[in-house]
């Protein structure tokens, strides 16, 4: 089929994946490595998702949070039934995958610039293939940045390896809620934008969080002289079919699922001030 | 790194600057000491050259809950402009901090003299407090918390 609405089998059939490894993360968040049982589906790229079924439950779109070889890694919160069932599977437990969908952060049209990383909450796991693929590459890319908010100190994401970018990225990190242990910092995420290490006339920006933390962003980085095209940001609807048919995640003229998630913000500004959308 | 474009004194003109900072003493604070307590006189500011400062809150019968850390170009203080003078939130040093020092008297004086000097400065103190207010209205929506769908990791 060769029409643009045609759909790929990988699209439509959810292929069987074995859960490899599951790893608690947070309070009510797990990461899980999945391999396919046979049959592979087309590689991913960071920022794209897939629709990850529990049998009998139901499927949920789920970025990838980890890519290696064959092997998909998704990060997922428990929030409602299915996400629930898969942050709950344990190793060797089969699910259904569907994918390759929608677009991903385009990292290497940032060749030669200073990668900018922004993420809040969740929003790290879709932007973790996209740093590691950033510090697999040195010498590609100008000064990273990684910045990161959470809600508190356990509900960081990926505290070990995190860490473990400092040396080569400079990675700074708040909580909105410390503990009485936390010696690092307090506040917003856009208020560490201070200390980042970029040029914001020349910089890529990568940002993905709750949609208020990425307008706050994206407006504090045009404030500071960055480009709107440059800015890209991963947008949230529901989504459904993730082929582009049902338009449950229709943001204005965009389906989110195929036009999407990661659109630039010179597009997403417009869309996410029309209170309609 | 931005900040010295985007710190407090970036928000002065280079004029009302230069003045302004005439009136800085460097001082270097002791990792964990205190700066300022709550209900306290604000007869100082300072203008954080490195290090960091958490701001904090008393409540009794247990360690004061930090509600924002400063760092590098920020300004610490803006009770000092306003009266009744007074710190509506306890300081603490964390780390070694280098910060200049700024008698308030001195530049709320300087302020009443020269009413652009003055404006400027309090235009640029009112722009930190409009950036704290409108960070503190987003960490009271929660946002990191259990949210809806989309590809993130929600089904909710």
């Amino acid at each position: 089929m060769t029409t643009p609405h045609a759909v790929a089998h990988s699209a439509a059939l959810p292929v069987p994946h074995r859960v490899v490894t599951r790893a608690a993360e947070a309070p009510g968040v797990a990461t899980i490595v999945l391999e396919p049982v046979r049959s592979a589906l087309p590689p991913f790229v960071p920022g794209q998702f897939a629709m990850v079924y529990a049998f009998g439950v139901g499927d949920i779109p789920l970025s990838v949070s980890g890519i290696d070889g064959d092997r998909l890694t998704h990060t997922v919160r428990s929030v409602g039934a299915v996400s629930a069932a898969l942050q709950g599977l344990e190793a060797g437990a089969t699910v259904g995958v569907r994918g390759p969908f929608g677009t991903g952060w385009g990292l290497p049209a940032a060749a030669g610039r200073d990668l900018l990383v922004v993420a809040g909450g969740i929003g790290l796991a879709p932007l973790r293939p996209l740093v590691r693929a950033a510090l697999a590459a040195p010498g590609e890319y100008g000064r990273l940045n990684v910045l990161i908010g959470s809600r508190t100190p356990q509900d960081l994401l990926y505290a070990p390896e995190t860490r473990g970018w400092a040396p080569r990225a400079r990675v700074l990190v708040t909580v909105d809620r410390p503990d009485g242990r936390w010696r690092g910092d307090v506040g917003v995420v856009t208020a560490l934008l201070d200390r980042a290490a970029f040029d914001p006339g020349t910089a890529a920006a990568f940002v993905c969080g709750p949609e208020p933390m990425i307008r706050a962003t994206a407006a504090e980085l045009v404030h500071r002289g960055a480009d709107p095209g440059r800015i890209m940001v991963s947008l949230e609807r529901t989504m459904h079919c993730a082929t582009g048919h049902c338009g449950h995640c229709q943001l204005g003229p965009l389906l989110l699922c195929r036009d999407g998630p990661v659109v630039s913000w010179t597009t997403a500004e417009p869309l996410l001030l029309v209170r309609e959308l | 790194m931005t900040t010295s474009q985007h710190g407090f004194l970036g928000g002065l003109p280079p004029a009302h600057r230069d003045r302004l900072t005439a009136f800085a003493q460097e001082v270097e604070i002791s990792a964990g000491a205190r700066i300022f307590e709550e209900g306290g006189a604000a007869d100082r500011f300072w203008i954080i050259r490195s290090g960091g400062a958490a701001l904090d809150v008393h409540v009794p019968g247990r360690p004061p809950p930090v509600v924002e850390t400063l760092g590098e170009g920020d300004l610490l203080g803006w009770s000092w402009l306003f009266e009744p003078y007074r710190w509506h939130l306890g300081a603490q040093a964390r780390g070694r901090l280098r910060a200049d020092e700024f008698d308030a008297s001195r530049v709320r004086a300087a302020c009443g003299q020269d009413p652009a000097f003055g404006l400027a400065v309090t235009g640029a103190v009112a722009a930190v407090i409009a950036r704290r207010l409108k960070a503190t209205r987003t960490r009271l929506l929660d946002l990191y918390g259990p949210p809806g769908g989309g590809a993130g990791g929600g089904d909710g």
